[in-house]
């Protein structure tokens, strides 16, 4: 159990991080909060994404791409240093290091999920087993983001980590459908909006939390595209740590 | 059976030879320090024994595995104190010692015996809760250290242990490294060459990552038919101006 103990070492070095707490909890939180009121407030929807049913899966969707985020810096930072080295040096299989950085963070996104969940149902959101079923689909959805930090920890510096979580949580934020619906740009974009995991991700949520069947369609658009980064995550990491 | 055998041991970066054929073998329980001036090869060699850096040609066996062909054998059997701090920043002292002893496969409790053993030893125990992060330089090195042995390693590389230490560390640290000869076979890479003829049984001289001199320091005095190591060293190491 190797992979454990390092997972053990990479969940207390993100949560041990303030930044980690405040943009991994409170963010999604202050998001559903204000969205909710700006709702109510204005009163009549004149945009469906606003509605609490599709805002919380959308946001607590949203909130993953910070996963991303804390795992790419935690993978780069040790890259750079000789912690890493040391670990190296261990008799650590390479599922461990996958294991070892991967798991950790998916209780870290559930509980952000249900941070979201929590704060929509204080705001309107009916409570159901849905959003129980809502979290179990949250599961392959934070892989695909953990697919994507493990990548940018592998092959960027922790610097050009920061900038490049930027670039996706934009990316996510307007392909995703989470703050309007792409359908209303339509066009390329929309077929764009398509090709990319974003959309389907949170589709994929939102369906399951409003209490339809889940759609397999989205979810092997998920889990393909967490594959597929996983894969060329373990490439680069092999690559750039045993020359 | 060495404890270390390197056999041809070449690393080639693109159009440099950082290591050339290198042939080394090191006793068991001895302490065998690696010397030469920057970019002579001395960590290539060391990352290529540690499983760090695969070789371009050549193998080497620690305690008999291939580095190359049984790297997890090996890596059991092995531990390293790398030149820069190598601690997890945001853990504790016992928690840092405590992960290493579980990576090389201890279960919970026995790392925390070990933990608390190696603690004692290297006058930890009072910062055992200290995140390492804030701990000064020195007792950083010390922690690195310890991280190192706890896994009770039947080689020990250690690189540069003593850079940037003040005086009272530095010798402290030698106490903790002599201790270890006879059990623990050692490889010290050092800039400080009293340090190297004071602690090692064994010295290599490196350059252009090829093997210049290697024996006990009498006799590398005797080849090279100078007085002291520094002046030995210089003229193994001589740079050619053309």
């Amino acid at each position: 159990m190797k992979w454990l103990a390092f997972a053990s070492r990479n969940f207390k070095e993100m949560t041990r991080d303030l930044l980690t707490l405040i943009f991994g909890i409170a963010l999604p939180v202050v998001l559903i909060v204000m969205f909710s009121l700006i709702s109510s407030n204005i009163g009549a929807m004149t945009n469906p994404s606003f509605m609490i049913s599709n805002l919380a899966p959308g946001i607590a969707v949203f909130s993953m791409s910070f996963v991303t985020l804390f795992l790419g810096l935690l993978v780069a930072g040790d890259r750079s240093s000789a912690f890493l080295a040391r670990i190296l040096v261990s008799p650590m299989k390479g599922i461990d290091y996958i294991l070892g950085y991967s798991l950790p963070l998916v209780p870290l996104a559930l509980v952000q999920a249900l941070a979201c969940i929590v704060t929509a149902v204080c705001f309107g959101l009916k409570l159901s087993a849905n959003l129980l079923f809502g979290l179990v689909a949250l599961i392959p959805v934070s892989l695909l983001y953990i697919s994507m930090g493990l990548l940018f920890g592998s092959v960027c510096s922790d610097k050009q980590v920061g900038g490049l979580a930027s670039i996706l949580i934009n990316l996510a934020a307007w392909t995703s459908g989470a703050w309007f619906p792409v359908s209303v740009v339509g066009g390329v974009y929309e077929t764009i909006c398509n090709l990319l995991p974003f959309g389907h991700a949170v589709s994929l949520v939102q369906g399951v939390m409003q209490g339809s069947p889940l759609n397999f369609g989205h979810l092997i658009w998920v889990l393909g595209y967490a594959a597929a980064l996983s894969a060329l995550a373990i490439f680069f990491f092999k690559k750039k740590t045993r020359p | 059976m060495n404890a270390i055998e390197a056999k041809g041991l070449t690393k080639q970066f693109k159009e440099r030879t950082a290591v050339d054929s290198l042939n080394v073998s090191v006793k068991k329980g001895e302490l065998f320090a690696l010397l030469g001036q920057n970019g002579a090869g001395k960590s290539t060699t060391i990352r290529m024994l540690c499983g760090l850096l695969a070789p371009t040609a050549g193998d080497a066996y620690i305690c008999g595995h291939s580095v190359t062909k049984e790297p997890l054998l090996a890596k059991q059997v092995t531990n390293v104190s790398p030149q820069e701090t190598a601690v997890a920043a945001k853990l504790s002292v016992q928690e840092n010692l405590e992960l290493i002893a579980r990576l090389y496969g201890d279960d919970k409790k026995t790392a925390r015996e070990k933990a608390e053993k190696m603690m004692d030893a290297f006058h930890l125990t009072d910062r055992r809760k200290d995140r390492a992060k804030n701990l000064s330089g020195g007792w950083q090195r010390r922690l690195s250290i310890a991280m190192a042995l706890i896994t009770e390693p039947e080689v020990l590389f250690l690189d540069e242990p003593t850079l940037g230490l003040d005086v009272r560390a530095r010798r402290d640290l030698w106490k903790h490294i002599e201790e270890l000869k006879g059990r623990i076979t050692v490889v010290l890479t050092t800039h400080y060459l009293e340090e190297a003829a004071a602690l090692s049984d064994r010295l290599m001289i490196m350059d252009k990552g090829r093997c210049q001199a290697e024996g006990t320091l009498a006799e590398i005095l005797e080849k090279t038919g100078k007085a002291s190591l520094e002046e030995a060293f210089l003229s193994l190491t001589e740079e050619v101006y053309e």
